[in-house]
């Protein structure tokens, strides 16, 4: 219990302790008591799942993942990946055609939906229209057949938390979008579950608001000391929000790690792609020494690389290097390390970065990004530069 | 800023308000412009024709314009003394009058409406009226002894006014004496007011049975994929490919005593050979061929409503505890209202009115008011009482119409 709270101290810098809460949440002894022997255990697991449709396609292939008590994880990956599909299995909503997804260690695979007391949160937020705010929040209490009394305390204090304690009369239809994604919040939370899952629920909100809700989700999950699964698609969410990212794609996990991992050592081309923005070379492995690897591009040009899933001479590579990190001042690079001839192609002042298109290596569209500093120079399209950069920065990966 | 005083003006100096109103009333004008020919369409075939019907309900000049000397005579007279001799001779020298013009017939038929048995007196009567001589009174009474009776006299008056609401007491089972109160009508007479109560209790029936049967399929249909539910929707609407006559017999095929489903009973031993089912010709057979054929409109506008309810309400719900029945009840059903307003009052308007379907399938205990109306349209010539009857069938329904927006709100509706 001790290890989960400063885990999460980490992100959100909440001292945590029950007494700086707002309210007793976790003093029910639900969360802490019933599962204070799986704490070191996974408290959510998939097993070997897969999942079919249409008996033809599987969406889902071969999913294996565990999760601590605690952890907020995101599964993030393209449109049709098949995160709504692991989502929905866990809720009970669809079925595995094969494998098991265990909950505290018990499989729940034939466990109905309702039975299973996983909070959730819908994209469209699902909020019951004919019903007020506090009819809403009040429904999840009903059915567990909560005294008239204790709903209201609740209710309440569900409402507080995400400070829309003066809209329990309103209907969902007065409410502005955002304020519909905090009482779908509070209603997902109401009723104390252990594990929520929120599918896309920042899709239909503006920047500015997804930003602050994005904010207020975590500390909320981290104060509460539940188990989110979130699903996105938006890879800046992902970042921002989890304790541990798992990316989809095709029905596969490329990647499950903590965001500075995935962004800064992705395991493949299709993770280094898909987590921000990252420029590539194709080419072929030459030699391998160790944790070093050099590559001949296309082009001709030998580049130092990190090797990360090549392992031998002459296997084609895709190489990739965050804009961010190519160095076109050849003071910083270390002695001895290879360069290339870029050209500049385009020149935009961003304010706090400069973003520059060079033709590297025949590939007109890698990006370079520069901080304004003083001494940094501005360049103009046309010119001719060397660039180069650390070989730990240069992953070589599968082409 | 600039410190504006008073109203805010538009580019051109003249108030916004104005500009403002201006410019809607331009486009609705021509947003109303578009509609206008079928406005127009609507008002020469539909409103007018029903105005002019319904005004029959009330106008009835047959007496007075054929009888216009006695139309006089019996406005002075008080309706409760004898009638006076002056009033006797303007009668004599309208029936003569009458039967001149061959218009007796009308005329006895109009007077025979207030009072049973004043039809062949009249006739009877206008035969020698040319021939009759003062005092007119006496030569009545002898001519037929009824004429003593005050009742014929004061069904004359009745019948005279121009202006008259006998139709429509008539419709409610009421009648309007002489001196204008309002009575019931004799007990035999007393036929309108249980006929639109058994009229509201089947249409109350027959919307109930497309409710029930419809709202699963309905369901069913919102649920399955697009391709599938398109083709089943075909089907729904299958019926309406045939003529409601041919559905109307169908059923007559299925239900009369010697039908396929009789035939069924007996062959499976449900029902004894001489002791068929009469399911056809009375009130069964009107109510099941009516909610067979009433059902697509409880079903589409269901349909249409439920297709779009998300699917993510029925999950959030159960993921919050709710088991399926509890589900169902707190969230789809109240989220299905509007639909299942939208289809009853469809289908109870549609069947307060259905004419042939009773008419064929109705037998005896199986007629609807509209029957009623078609049988003085047609068969009594009575346009008057027919009007009186539509009339108030109509306030019926928008009555109902009224409660309805009171207790459920018709906005709360969606017909599609
Ligand atoms: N109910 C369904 N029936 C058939 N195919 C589905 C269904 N739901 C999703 N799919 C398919 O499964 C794949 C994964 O979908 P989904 O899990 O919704 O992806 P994501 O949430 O990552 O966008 C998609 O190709 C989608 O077309
Ligand atoms: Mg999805």
């Amino acid at each position: 219990m001790q290890i989960a709270q400063k885990k999460r101290c980490r992100i959100c810098g909440w001292v945590l302790n029950n007494s700086a809460l707002p309210f007793d949440f976790m003093g029910k002894g639900r969360l802490w008591g019933s599962g204070l022997s799986q704490t070191q255990d996974a408290f959510v697991e998939f097993r070997r799942v897969q999942k079919s449709y249409d008996g033809e396609v599987l969406v889902v292939k071969d999913l294996n993942l565990k999760l601590p008590k605690g952890e907020f994880l995101t599964m993030l990956g393209p449109s049709g990946s098949g995160k709504t599909t692991c989502l929905m299995m866990l809720a009970g909503f669809e079925t595995a055609t094969h494998g098991e997804i265990l909950l505290d260690g018990q499989p729940i695979n034939n466990i109905p939906p309702h039975k299973r007391g996983i909070g959730m949160v819908f994209q469209n937020y699902a909020l019951f229209p004919h019903m007020t705010v506090g009819e809403n929040l009040s429904f999840p209490l009903e059915v567990r057949k909560i005294g008239k009394a204790d709903r209201e305390v609740k209710v309440k204090r569900a409402l507080d938390m995400v400070e829309m304690g003066d809209f329990i009369n309103r209907r969902p239809a007065q409410l502005s979008g955002g304020q519909q994604q905090r009482i779908a919040l509070a209603r997902a939370l109401v009723f104390e579950p252990e594990l929520v899952l929120m599918d896309e629920p920042l899709g239909a909100l503006d920047k500015q608001l997804r930003e602050k809700m994005q904010f207020e989700i975590t500390d909320l999950a981290h104060r509460l000391g539940i188990t989110v699964v979130y699903v996105t698609h938006d890879q800046t969410e992902a970042l921002t929000m989890s304790d541990r990212v798992a990316v989809f794609n095709d029905g596969v996990i490329q990647q499950i790690a903590p965001p500075d991992v995935l962004y800064e050592s992705p395991d493949n081309s299709f993770v280094a792609q898909f987590i921000g923005e990252n420029n590539t070379l194709a080419g072929v492995v030459d030699s391998i020494d160790g944790d070093v690897c050099q590559v001949k591009l296309d082009s001709g040009d030998i580049i130092d690389a990190t090797p990360v899933n090549v392992s031998k001479v002459g296997e084609r590579t895709l190489v990739s290097i965050r804009p961010e990190r190519v160095e076109a001042n050849p003071k910083r690079l270390k002695k001895g390390a290879h360069t290339l001839k870029a050209e500049v192609l385009e020149f935009i002042y961003m304010g706090d970065v400069f973003r520059t298109r060079l033709r590297v290596a025949g590939n007109d569209e890698f990006i370079m990004k520069t901080r304004n500093a003083p001494d940094q120079q501005r360049l103009t399209p046309g010119e001719e530069i060397e660039i180069g950069w650390l070989p730990t920065d240069c992953r070589a990966l599968d082409a | 800023m600039t410190e504006t005083t008073g109203p805010l003006l538009a580019a051109d100096g003249t108030p916004l308000k104005r500009k403002l109103a201006q410019s809607l009333f331009r486009s609705r004008a021509r947003a109303f412009g578009l509609t206008l020919p079928l406005l127009a369409f609507i008002i020469v075939v539909f409103v007018i024709p029903i105005a002019q019907f319904l005004t029959q309900a009330v106008v009835d000049d047959r007496y007075s314009s054929l009888m216009p000397k006695s139309t006089i005579a019996l406005a002075e007279w008080d309706g409760v003394s004898e009638p006076s001799e002056a009033l006797a001779a303007a009668v004599v020298a309208d029936l003569a009058l009458a039967k001149e013009n061959k218009t007796i017939g009308k005329v006895a038929t109009r007077v025979n409406r207030e009072k049973s048995g004043a039809r062949s007196l009249f006739t009877k009567t206008a035969r020698r009226a040319a021939k009759m001589e003062a005092p007119f009174l006496d030569a009545l009474y002898e001519r037929d002894k009824k004429w003593r009776d005050i009742e014929i006299w004061q069904g004359m008056k009745v019948a005279s006014k121009k202006y008259t609401a006998a139709y429509l007491a008539a419709s409610v089972d009421r009648k309007i004496t002489a001196d204008g109160k309002i009575v019931r009508q004799d007990e035999q007479r007393r036929i309108h007011i249980t006929l639109f109560q058994k009229t509201i209790w089947i249409a109350f029936l027959v919307t109930l049975f497309t409710f029930l049967l419809g709202y699963p399929v309905a369901f069913l249909l919102s649920t399955l994929p697009m391709r599938t539910s398109n083709l089943l929707l075909i089907l729904v609407l299958l019926p309406f490919w045939t003529s409601l006559l041919v559905r109307t017999t169908a059923w007559i095929a299925m239900l009369q005593g010697e039908g396929v489903l009789n035939d069924l009973f007996v062959a499976f031993g449900i029902a004894g050979d001489d002791a068929r089912f009469s399911m056809i010709y009375n009130l069964t057979g009107t109510l099941i061929a009516m909610t067979h054929i009433l059902l697509p409109f409880m079903i589409l506008p269901l349909y249409s409503v439920m297709k779009t309810i998300p699917p993510s309400y029925t999950r959030a719900a159960k993921s919050m505890g709710a088991t399926d029945w509890t589900t169902f009840w707190r969230v789809y059903f109240p989220q299905s209202v509007p639909g299942i307003g939208a289809g009853a009052l469809l289908v109870f308007i549609l069947a307060i009115s259905f004419y042939i379907t009773p008419a064929l399938v109705g037998g005896q205990d199986g007629q609807m008011i509209s029957n009623f109306i078609d049988y003085h349209m047609r068969g009594s010539l009575n346009w008057n009482l027919a009007a009186a009857l539509g009339g108030v069938l109509l306030v019926i329904v928008l009555f109902l119409f009224w409660v309805y927006d009171r207790v459920v709100g018709i906005d709360n509706m969606k017909l599609g």
